[in-house]
């Protein structure tokens, strides 16, 4: 299988601190990997790597073979960070129809009705999203991410304050994606949602890669397993 | 084409922005409309010397104001880390640039034309018998304010202090497109011939391609990290 995403001997420094150090990384297409480890420890500093949005000093950073800020790269990655991403003073949408035109997609009227319909904010869709609930922005956001359906997701905590329908939603669409073929990387701290979805995955800590590979049904069975075996924290006093 | 569409969006959105919240227009508007009142009470109104000193007092109004709106430009982006979410974006990084410039081009020009309005009524100018070559002086004027204010609001936009540091930092770049500009508006002012002239429609020619190909070149650069 081909490898959507690779980071080779990568180091981030902020100042003299290493945020990531030496961390080595490969992600195949279609597969889904979650980052995990606690506060800290450099999930979302790697993410924003391979989203583009962080310069690193040391190592290398390809998505399909193309450095991270290249346009191929970004066309085919959807970034859904901390922040939802979306104008508060425009409608459901203009700013559907907004990212949709950035994208370049066709037809920007039909693709952003239906993803309103999709995420269930086609009732309201011409209020202004300052109007809108925490539950309504987040599934605006998800629809933001997705619309121009990525072939790669970097999701960071993306299930954090997230309400039920949310999480339902973004469930069902990691799902879809990865029956397309997208390859997916989310950080989170909900290990029970991670490992359900997940793939494969990578545990952070200080900054290094203490653990990547498979998820297996050990992790299923016992969320905490992977601290307790790979981290220091984990160690047994 | 990519570039110039995606700009074009980029721009649309803040426009509508702004028709929406009215910040940076009511704020540059009425700032520009206080200044030349307050001019007026300094500078005898229908005077003769009026094209000699109009020029200058239209455009110190114009990059003054002109600051407010700049400002407002990435600062928009950043509630709900939207510049994030746009740099991570097939979007370009130039393409959000020179968005934000027409977006400030289009929004200066208002303040422009309230502010010619007004100046007009203290010191009895009749515009339109001159509009034709103003309207070309102050295009082209306006597009080099504009792209500049776009690319060093790119790299305020994380500063504290950015409300300070944005002025400080383009006003001495824009002096070249400033002098061109007053001159030329003096000229119109006084009813002589631009064509007399051309040397400083070059200069305003050049800056803007100059700003324009630095500010599409820089942008990734500036933008990221």
């Amino acid at each position: 299988m081909n490898r959507a995403i690779e980071l080779n001997q990568v180091w981030k420094f902020y100042g003299d601190y290493a945020a990531l150090r030496d961390c080595t990384l490969a992600v195949q297409q279609g597969s889904c990997c979650a980052l995990l480890g606690r506060n800290g420890a450099g999930k979302t500093t790697l993410l924003r790597i391979l989203a583009g949005l962080t310069t690193f000093q040391r190592g290398g950073v390809t998505l399909f073979g193309e450095k991270p800020r290249a346009e191929k790269a970004r066309r085919e990655s959807g970034f859904l960070g901390h922040g939802i991403g979306v104008y508060e003073d425009l409608s459901a949408r203009e700013n559907l129809h907004f990212f949709a035109s950035i994208t370049g997609n066709t037809n920007l009227r039909a693709l952003t009705d239906s993803w309103l319909e999709r995420v269930g904010l086609a009732r309201v869709a011409t209020m202004p999203v300052r109007q809108y609930s925490r539950g309504m922005r987040q599934r605006l956001a998800l629809a933001r991410t997705f619309i121009h359906s990525p072939k790669i997701l970097l999701l960071d905590e993306p299930f954090t304050s997230l309400d039920d329908r949310a999480i339902a939603m973004l469930s069902e669409l990691l799902t879809e994606a990865r029956q397309r073929g997208a390859t997916i990387v989310l950080s989170t701290h909900q290990l029970r949602e991670a490992l359900a979805i997940a793939s494969h995955v990578a545990l952070v800590e200080n900054g290094k890669l203490r653990y990547t590979g498979e998820r297996t049904q050990e992790m299923l069975d016992d969320p905490a397993l992977l601290y307790r075996l790979h981290t220091e924290l984990g160690t047994p006093q | 084409m990519n570039l110039l569409r995606q700009s074009v969006a980029v721009a649309r959105k803040d426009l509508a922005i702004e028709i929406r919240t009215k910040e940076s227009l009511n704020a540059a508007g009425s700032f520009a409309i206080v200044i030349l009142l307050i001019f007026s009470f300094a500078f005898e109104s229908f005077s003769d010397e009026m094209g000699e000193f109009g020029g200058g007092l239209l455009w110190l109004v114009f990059v003054f104001a002109g600051a407010l709106v700049f400002n407002r430009g990435f600062a928009r982006e950043l509630p709900n880390e939207c510049l994030d979410t746009l740099l991570a974006s097939p979007l370009s990084a130039a393409a959000l640039v020179i968005g934000k410039a027409f977006a400030n081009f289009a929004m200066l020009l208002a303040v422009e034309l309230v502010s010619l309005l007004v100046f007009g009524i203290f010191y009895g100018v009749d515009w339109l018998s001159v509009a034709g070559w103003l309207g070309l002086v102050f295009a082209l004027a306006t597009w080099g304010v504009s792209i500049l204010g776009a690319v060093f609001g790119a790299l305020t936009v994380n500063l504290r202090l950015r409300e300070l540091m944005l002025p400080v930092i383009i006003y001495p770049l824009m002096i070249p497109v400033l002098i061109a500009a007053i001159e030329l508006t003096n000229t119109v002012l006084n009813h002589r011939p631009v064509s007399g002239q051309m040397e400083w429609i070059r200069v305003l020619v050049v800056s803007d391609i100059v700003f324009t190909v630095l500010a599409w070149v820089l942008a990734d650069t500036i933008l990221v990290n």
